[in-house]
C-alpha cells in the first residue's frame, strides 16, 4: 500500500517542465535559443534559474544585463513564491511546458522584491519557516535546532536533497503526543482574482469538540468565496501542488504533507477552467 | 423497471440478496447453508457452498418449470395377433424413445434429481400432428423409422403411440445440490469458482445458461445442458487449458475469462451459439504496470475487470466479441478484494480494507469503466430491528475519528469493536495504565510457565562478553523455505487483508468466520460447521463481505438507488461515522491524493524527462564524531571521525561510502566501508556504551565486524537509522518487507528481516548467507514464524504473542525509515537470573568465602562470570528492571526453604536438599527487568514510567493464560511455509 512516505516523495520530486524565452524587446547580439528545464516544485525561482541566466547572458552584451527577471503572460513572477504555487496560481489550465519570459530591463519594482542573492533566498526561507514555527510550536521547535540544522534544511532545499532536508524537517513536523496537532496550521490562500495578496489567518487544525478540521472547514472559515454553493456548480478549484485535495482531508494530515519546504501550505484559488 | 436483486455472501457465509428498489439486504431464503461463492443471474443463482459442493437456487415466478417425459410404445402387426408385441429380432423396443434406438419403459423413467416431482401420471398422447387421432392415439407406418400417419392403411406394419407425462421443478426459492461429478473411488477434486453466464449469446434459445466451473486441481468444467427448463443441466464435462486455473468469469454474451495460476489470464475465443463452449483459448498477460499476477477477473458483454495480487483494479480496453482479448491494461482507482460486472455492465466490488460492497457510479455505454467507487451503506434486515443498540456504533465511530485524527499514524482496521479497538494502543496516545501493567502480569505467568522453557531461557540471559558482538546469525540457522504454492494455497489466490480480518471477532464464531472466507477451499471438515446461525447480528456490527454477483442485478445508468444511504432506524448520524470507520489507509481523501499525485507526476513529467534538471545532484556528506573498538590490539575505544559519502551513480542509483578517520601513532589514517557490502547493522547496547555493529561478508568471516559507539543515545540512533537507510537504498530494498521475506531474530531478541533473491529456485544464484542483507525491524521477540505469504507471528520473552501489521522501521528507525502507520508500542519482559554461590567451612557453616580456585560468590549460572546484585544491569538501555532481586524457588532440581541448592563442589549437580557430603550451594536471584516497552521515541512523547521504550510494528494480542503461544483465532498457521528462526542461543 502507498505509504504517506510517498506523499512527501512525490510533492518533493514534483517538477514543471518550462521553456524560458527571452523577451523580444531585449537587446541580443545573436538570437537566442529557447532554454528547456524541468523546476523543482518546492524551490524558488531565482535559486534554480542559474543556468537560465547563463544561457541568455551569453548572447546578450554585458551592459544590457542588469537583474534578471521573469515574467509570464504578463504578470512578473516573485521569486519569493515557491514555483509550484506560482504555476498553479497562474499556468496550472495552459499546455506544457510552462513559457516564462526571461528579462534583463525594466524590473517592475513595485510587483517584485530584488533578489541581490542567494542569500536573499535563504533569509526569505528561513524567516517563513520561523514564521510556520512560531504558529505551529510557538517557535520552540525551530529555536532549539542548532544553526548546523537550519544549514541543512536551507541546503537541502537548495541542492535538492529530499533525505538531507527531511532529516531536519520532521522535526518541524511532529507535535506533543497529547495534542491532536500542531497549535495553528500555517497556511496561505492565494487568489488571482483580488488585490490580497494571500489570506492568512490563525486556524486551529482540531474543533473545540475535538472533531479534526478538514480543508473544507477552513476555507468555510476564510475563505468561503472559494467554496460552491451548497447546490450550485463547482468555480473554483482548491490546489495544493498541483492537485486538488478533496475537501474532507483533515488539515493538519495536509500540513505534515503537502507543505511546502518553508512549512506553510500555499493554497491557489483558481476559476474551474471551462473547457 | 421492475427490481432486481443483487447477490452477496457476508464473510460468515451467509447470502445476501438487495433489491434495486430495496434499501435492506435480506438474507437468502435458504439460509440453511453457507455459501463461499455465488454467481447470479436475473432466474437463478449458482453457488458453492461451504461443504464444497454446488448448489443452484431458482427463484420462484408464477411460471413453473416443466419438462415433458415421452415414451413410445411400438407394435408390430402379424397375421396372427395383429398389432401386438412381437417384433422381428432386427425391431425396436417395445417401449422407446422418439428414435427407437433407446429402451424406455414408462416405469424407467425416472426423476432426474429429489428437485423434480410429477406433474400426473402416464397418458397416451392422442394428438399427432396437431390432430386428434383415433384409436387410443396410434400412428402408423410401414416399417420402423418411417413416416407415421393417422390412418391405418392396408401396408401398415408397425404402429406405435406416444406416452407423455410431466414433471415440475419444485425447489424454487431454495438450494438445490448438483450431484457431485466426483468419482467416489478418486480423490475428490472439489469446484472452487464457478460462474454463470451466456444468457445473451446471439440467437440462443431463450433460458439457456453457460455454468463454467474451476475445480481446487485447477481444471476447468462446463455444465451441460443448463437453461431455464432444466436449471439443473446435465453433466460436467473437462474443458481443456492450457495451465492450472483458479478463477473465471462468463458473461452474459460471448465473454470468458479465467485466471490462471501463474497471474496470466486465459480468453476462450470461438463461443457462439452452436458452439458455447467455444473452441480455444489465448493468454493475455497481467497488467506490466504491475508486478503482481492477476488473481481475479469479472466479464460483462464487453468490459473485463480485473485485480492483481496486489488488490489494484484494473480496467481492460478495447474487449469486444471481435476481440475478447481486449488491447490493454488500465490502472483503476481502489483496492478491492474482487470485482463483479452484472448486467448491463455494471460493476461492484468489495473492498480490500473495509469489506464493503461497492458499486461502480457512472458506467454507462459511452463510459463502461464508470466514475467513482461507492460504497453500498445498506443495512441488513436483521439489523433493523437492534437499532436501538446503535449507540454503541456511534461511540465506535468516535473512537474511530480520534483514530483518523492521530494523522498518518492510525490503522484502525474497519473495526467496530471499540474494546477491543482501545486496547491497541493509538501511537499518539499516552499508553495507559494497564499496559504499564501487563509487563508484570505477563512476568508472573513467565515465571509459571514451563520449567523447561525457561531453563533454556536462563542461559541466555546472563549478560556476557560473548554477546555482545554477535549479530543475528543469519548463517545455517535459518531454515529458509521459498515460497511454494501448496494445493491448499493454489485454490486461493486472494490474499487476506488478515490484519483486519484475523483480529476481528475471533470469539463469535471462529468457525464461522472461517467459513465465510472465500478463499477457504480446504478440505477440512467445514460441513461440520454449525448450521443456521440464528441469532441476528447486532446493530454494531458492520457487514463484512465476502462476494458479490451482479448477474442477476439490473442497474439502469441513471437509476436512482437507496443503497448509499443509511435508511431509517439508525441516526443520520451513523452514517457518516459508518464513513470514517474506514481506516485511515483507505480514506477516500488520502486515496485520492495519492491518485492525484500519480496523475499530477505523470502529467508534468512524462514528455519532459529529456529536459535538463534545474538542480544537480552532488555529493552529500555527513560527518561527525564517533569512537571506535579498534581493531589492534589493545583492543580499546578510540575516537574517531566519520563521514558518510553518499552521492548519486549516473543511472540514479545511490551509493554511500563510510569513511572513519582515526589516528594510530601520530599518524592519520582511514577505513571505509561501502555501505552496498554492509550485510547487516545491529545495535549492541549491553554496555553502557550505545554503540552498533556494522558486518560485511568479510567482516563475518573475520568474526570482527566495526563496532561504532556515540555518545548519546539519540545520536547512535541518528547514525543507525542514517546508515541503515544508506544500505537498503543502495540495494534498493524499502518499504515493507515482502511476503517471502526471511524473518530472524538476535539472540537480544532485535528482529531482522532479509529480502530472499526472486529466484529462491534457481540453484545456481544461490546466495551465500554472510551475503545476505538483513535490515532491522522495530520489536523485541523471542521467537519469530513467517509463511510465505507475508503473515509474521512472533513470541515476547514475556510468552505474548504478536502480529506483524506491515509496517517497517520502527525502533530507532523513525523519520523517513519507518512507516508511518502499522507502528505500535510493544513491551516485553524477561528475567534475568544471578547465582549466589556459597562453600560450607567449619567455622562459620556456608558462607561466601570460597576457596581461592572457586567461582564468583556471586555469578551468573557457568559460574565464570561475576554477576553481583548491584553490577548486573539491565541487558541494555532500554531495559529497566521493573522489580527487585528476589530468591528463585522454581529452579530445576527444587531447593530448600531459603532457596539454596547444595552440590557435593562446583560445578556438579545440584539438589534441593543438604546432605552430609554437600560443601557448596547456590540459590538463584531473578529479576525481570522489562518494563521495556517498545513506544515512540519522539521526543515529544514522554516514556512511560521511565523506560526506555522502543517500537515497532507488532500490536499485542492477549497473552494467553497459560503462558503458551495461543491457538491462533482461525486458520492461519495451517497452510504455507515456514521459516522458523529460533533466536541463537551460546
Amino acid at each position: 500500500m502507498t505509504d504517506d512516505k510517498d506523499v512527501l516523495r512525490d510533492v518533493w520530486f514534483g517538477r514543471i517542465p518550462t521553456c524560458f524565452t527571452l523577451y523580444q524587446d531585449e537587446i541580443t547580439e545573436r538570437e537566442a535559443e529557447p532554454y528547456y528545464l524541468l523546476l523543482p516544485r518546492v524551490s524558488y525561482l531565482t535559486l534554480v534559474t542559474d543556468k537560465v541566466k547563463k544561457h541568455f547572458q551569453k548572447v546578450m552584451r554585458q551592459e544590457d544585463i542588469s537583474e534578471i527577471w521573469f515574467e509570464y503572460e504578463g504578470t512578473p513572477l516573485k521569486w519569493h513564491y515557491p514555483i509550484g504555487l506560482l504555476f498553479d496560481l497562474l499556468a496550472s489550465s495552459s499546455a506544457l511546458p510552462w513559457n516564462i519570459i526571461v528579462h534583463f530591463k525594466s524590473f517592475p519594482e513595485k510587483d517584485l522584491l530584488h533578489c541581490p542573492s542567494k542569500d536573499a533566498i535563504e533569509a526569505h526561507f528561513m524567516s517563513c519557516v520561523k514564521e510556520a514555527d512560531a504558529l505551529k510550536h510557538k517557535s520552540q521547535v525551530i529555536n532549539e535546532m542548532q544553526k548546523k540544522d537550519h544549514k541543512q534544511l536551507w541546503m537541502g532545499l537548495q541542492n535538492d536533497r529530499f533525505d538531507q532536508f527531511w532529516a531536519i524537517n520532521r522535526k518541524l513536523m511532529e507535535y506533543p503526543a497529547e495534542e491532536n496537532g500542531f497549535r495553528y496550521i500555517p497556511f496561505r490562500i492565494y487568489q488571482t482574482t483580488t488585490e490580497r495578496p494571500f489570506i492568512q489567518k490563525l486556524f486551529r487544525p482540531v474543533a473545540a469538540d475535538g472533531q479534526l478540521h478538514t480543508l473544507g472547514d477552513l476555507l468555510k472559515e476564510v475563505c468561503p468565496s472559494a467554496l460552491a454553493p451548497e447546490d450550485g456548480e463547482k468555480k473554483n478549484q482548491v490546489m495544493i501542488h498541483g492537485i486538488e485535495p478533496m475537501l474532507e482531508t483533515p488539515l493538519q494530515w495536509l500540513s505534515e504533507h503537502l507543505s511546502y519546504p518553508d512549512n506553510f501550505l500555499h493554497i491557489s484559488i483558481i476559476p474551474q477552467p471551462t473547457d | 423497471m421492475p427490481s432486481s436483486v443483487l447477490w452477496a455472501v457476508d464473510l460468515f457465509g451467509k447470502v445476501y440478496t438487495l433489491s434495486t428498489a430495496g434499501q435492506y439486504w435480506e438474507l437468502c431464503k435458504d439460509s440453511q447453508l453457507e455459501f463461499k461463492r455465488v454467481s447470479a443471474t436475473t432466474q437463478c443463482c449458482w453457488g458453492i457452498a461451504c461443504d464444497n459442493q454446488v448448489y443452484v437456487y431458482v427463484c420462484a415466478s408464477d411460471v413453473p418449470i416443466r419438462r415433458r417425459e415421452e415414451a413410445y410404445e411400438n407394435q408390430r402387426w402379424n397375421p396372427v395377433g395383429g398389432f401386438c408385441e412381437k417384433f422381428l429380432p432386427s425391431d425396436r423396443w417395445q417401449w422407446s424413445d422418439v428414435s427407437g434406438l433407446q429402451h424406455r419403459p414408462l416405469d424407467g423413467v425416472a426423476l432426474p434429481s429429489r428437485h423434480w416431482e410429477w406433474e400426473s401420471d402416464w397418458y397416451v398422447d392422442e394428438n399427432f400432428g396437431g390432430e386428434p387421432t383415433e384409436k387410443g392415439g396410434w400412428t402408423y407406418a410401414i416399417d420402423f423409422p418411417a413416416t407415421y400417419t393417422r390412418d391405418k392403411k392396408w401396408n401398415s406394419c408397425v404402429r406405435r403411440r406416444r406416452w407423455i407425462r410431466y414433471r415440475r421443478y419444485r425447489s424454487r426459492d431454495a438450494w438445490a445440490k448438483i450431484p457431485s461429478k466426483d468419482d467416489p473411488e478418486q480423490l475428490p477434486d472439489p469446484f472452487n469458482d464457478l460462474s454463470v453466464g451466456g444468457w445473451d449469446i446471439t440467437d440462443e434459445p431463450v433460458g439457456r445458461l453457460s455454468v463454467w466451473a474451476v475445480s481446487l486441481q485447477g481444471k476447468v468444467w462446463y455444465r451441460e445442458d443448463v437453461s431455464h427448463p432444466n436449471p439443473e443441466g446435465s453433466s460436467w464435462s473437462l474443458v481443456d487449458t492450457p495451465g492450472e486455473a483458479v478463477q473465471i468469469s462468463c458473461g452474459p454474451h460471448d465473454l470468458l475469462w479465467v485466471t490462471l495460476w501463474e497471474g496470466q489470464a486465459l480468453v476462450r475465443e470461438g463461443i457462439n451459439r452452436n458452439n458455447p463452449k467455444g473452441s480455444s483459448w489465448s493468454i493475455v498477460e497481467p497488467p506490466a504496470a504491475s508486478e503482481n499476477g492477476i488473481v481475479h477477473v469479472s466479464v460483462g458483454v464487453s468490459v473485463v475487470w480485473a485485480i492483481t495480487k496486489d488488490r489494484k483494479v484494473w480496467f481492460r480496453r478495447g474487449v469486444n466479441s471481435h476481440n475478447p482479448c481486449g488491447t490493454s491494461w488500465i490502472e483503476m482507482v481502489g483496492d478491492m478484494m474482487m470485482v463483479n460486472v452484472g448486467l448491463n455492465d455494471q460493476v461492484w466490488g468489495i473492498g480490500c480494507e473495509d469489506r464493503a460492497v461497492y458499486f461502480r457510479q457512472g458506467v454507462t455505454q459511452s463510459e463502461l469503466s464508470g466514475k467513482t467507487w461507492k460504497a453500498i451503506v445498506a443495512s441488513r434486515e436483521s439489523d433493523r430491528s437492534h437499532s436501538g443498540s446503535s449507540s454503541s456504533l456511534l461511540s465506535a465511530g468516535c473512537f474511530f475519528g480520534d483514530e483518523v485524527r492521530g494523522s498518518g499514524e492510525s490503522c484502525a482496521p474497519s473495526d467496530t469493536d471499540a474494546s477491543l479497538e482501545a486496547d491497541r494502543l493509538g501511537p499518539d496516545q499516552p499508553v495507559p495504565a494497564e499496559s504499564v501493567d501487563s509487563p508484570r502480569n505477563s512476568r508472573d505467568s513467565s515465571a509459571s510457565g514451563p520449567g523447561t522453557g525457561r531453563t533454556t531461557e536462563r542461559a541466555v540471559e546472563v549478560p556476557g562478553p560473548a554477546t555482545q558482538t554477535s549479530g543475528p546469525e543469519p548463517g545455517p540457522a535459518t531454515q529458509t523455505s521459498g515460497p511454494e504454492p501448496c494445493p491448499g494455497l493454489a485454490s486461493s489466490p486472494a490474499e487476506l487483508p488478515w490484519t483486519n480480518i484475523d483480529l476481528k471477532e475471533p470469539k463469535r464464531a471462529p468457525g464461522h468466520s472461517a467459513a465465510g472466507f472465500p478463499e477457504t477451499t480446504g478440505l477440512s471438515s467445514l460441513g461440520l460447521l454449525p448450521l443456521g446461525l440464528e441469532e441476528p447480528y447486532g446493530a454494531d456490527d458492520h457487514p463484512l463481505w465476502a462476494w458479490v454477483s451482479g448477474g442477476g442485478c439490473a442497474v439502469e445508468a441513471h437509476a436512482v438507488l437507496k443503497w448509499f444511504t443509511v435508511q431509517s432506524g439508525l441516526s443520520p448520524s451513523v452514517q457518516t461515522h459508518s464513513l470514517s470507520i474506514m481506516p485511515a489507509q483507505t480514506a477516500a481523501w488520502r486515496k485520492q491524493i495519492f491518485q492525484q499525485l500519480t496523475e499530477r507526476t505523470k502529467r508534468e513529467l512524462e514528455h519532459f524527462r529529456h529536459y535538463e534538471q534545474a538542480v544537480e545532484q552532488s555529493v552529500w556528506v555527513k560527518t561527525g564524531a564517533l569512537q571506535w573498538w579498534c581493531d589492534w590490539k589493545p583492543h580499546k575505544w578510540v575516537d574517531v571521525r566519520v563521514a558518510l559519502e553518499q552521492f548519486t551513480g549516473l543511472d540514479g542509483a545511490r551509493d554511500s561510502i563510510l569513511f572513519i578517520y582515526y589516528v594510530v601513532h601520530e599518524e592519520k589514517k582511514y577505513l571505509h566501508v561501502f555501505l552496498n557490502e554492509v550485510t547487516v547493522l545491529v545495535p549492541v547496547l549491553n554496555e553502557t556504551k550505545h554503540s552498533f555493529a556494522l558486518y560485511t561478508p568479510e567482516r563475518t568471516r573475520q568474526r570482527w565486524p566495526v563496532r561504532l559507539a556515540a555518545a548519546t543515545e539519540q545520536d547512535m540512533n541518528d547514525w543507525l537509522a542514517l546508515l541503515n537507510l544508506s544500505c537498503c537504498e543502495s540495494r534498493r530494498v524499502h518499504g515493507r518487507p515482502s511476503p517471502q521475506a526471511i524473518w530472524s531474530i538476535t539472540c537480544k531478541g532485535d528482529i531482522f528481516v532479509s529480502e530472499p533473491s526472486p529466484d529462491l529456485e534457481a540453484s545456481e544464484h544461490r546466495l551465500p548467507c554472510d551475503q545476505m542483507f538483513w535490515r532491522q525491524v522495530g520489536g523485541h521477540l523471542r521467537v519469530v514464524e513467517a509463511n510465505s505469504r507475508g503473515v509474521v507471528w512472533g513470541i515476547g520473552y514475556d510468552h505474548t504473542a504478536w502480529v506483524y501489521t506491515g509496517g517497517y522501521g520502527g525502533g530507532c528507525f523513525q523519520g523517513l525509515a519507518s512507516s508511518t502507520s502499522n507502528i505500535y508500542t510493544q513491551s516485553d519482559v524477561k528475567c534475568v537470573y544471578i547465582y549466589e554461590n556459597q562453600r560450607w567451612n567449619p567455622v562459620t557453616g556456608y558462607s561466601s568465602r570460597g576457596l581461592p580456585t572457586d567461582r564468583y560468590m556471586w555469578s551468573d549460572a557457568s559460574g565464570l562470570h561475576e554477576c553481583t546484585k548491584a553490577g548486573t544491569k539491565p541487558p541494555s538501555l532500554q531495559w529497566t528492571w521493573v522489580s527487585d532481586w528476589s530468591v528463585d524457588f522454581s529452579v530445576p532440581g527444587g531447593t530448600d526453604q531459603e532457596g539454596w541448592q547444595y552440590a557435593s563442589d562446583f560445578p556438579a549437580s545440584y539438589h534441593g536438599y543438604k546432605t552430609m557430603k554437600d560443601f557448596v550451594r547456590r540459590r538463584c536471584w531473578a529479576r525481570a527487568p522489562p518494563g521495556c516497552t517498545w513506544a515512540r521515541t519522539s521526543p515529544s512523547l514522554p516514556s512511560p514510567s521511565g523506560a526506555a521504550t522502543r517500537c515497532g510494528p507488532w500490536p499485542g494480542m492477549a497473552p494467553p493464560s497459560t503462558g503458551a503461544l495461543c491457538p491462533p483465532p482461525n486458520r492461519l498457521g495451517t497452510a504455507g511455509t515456514t521459516s522458523r528462526l529460533l533466536p541463537s542461543r551460546d
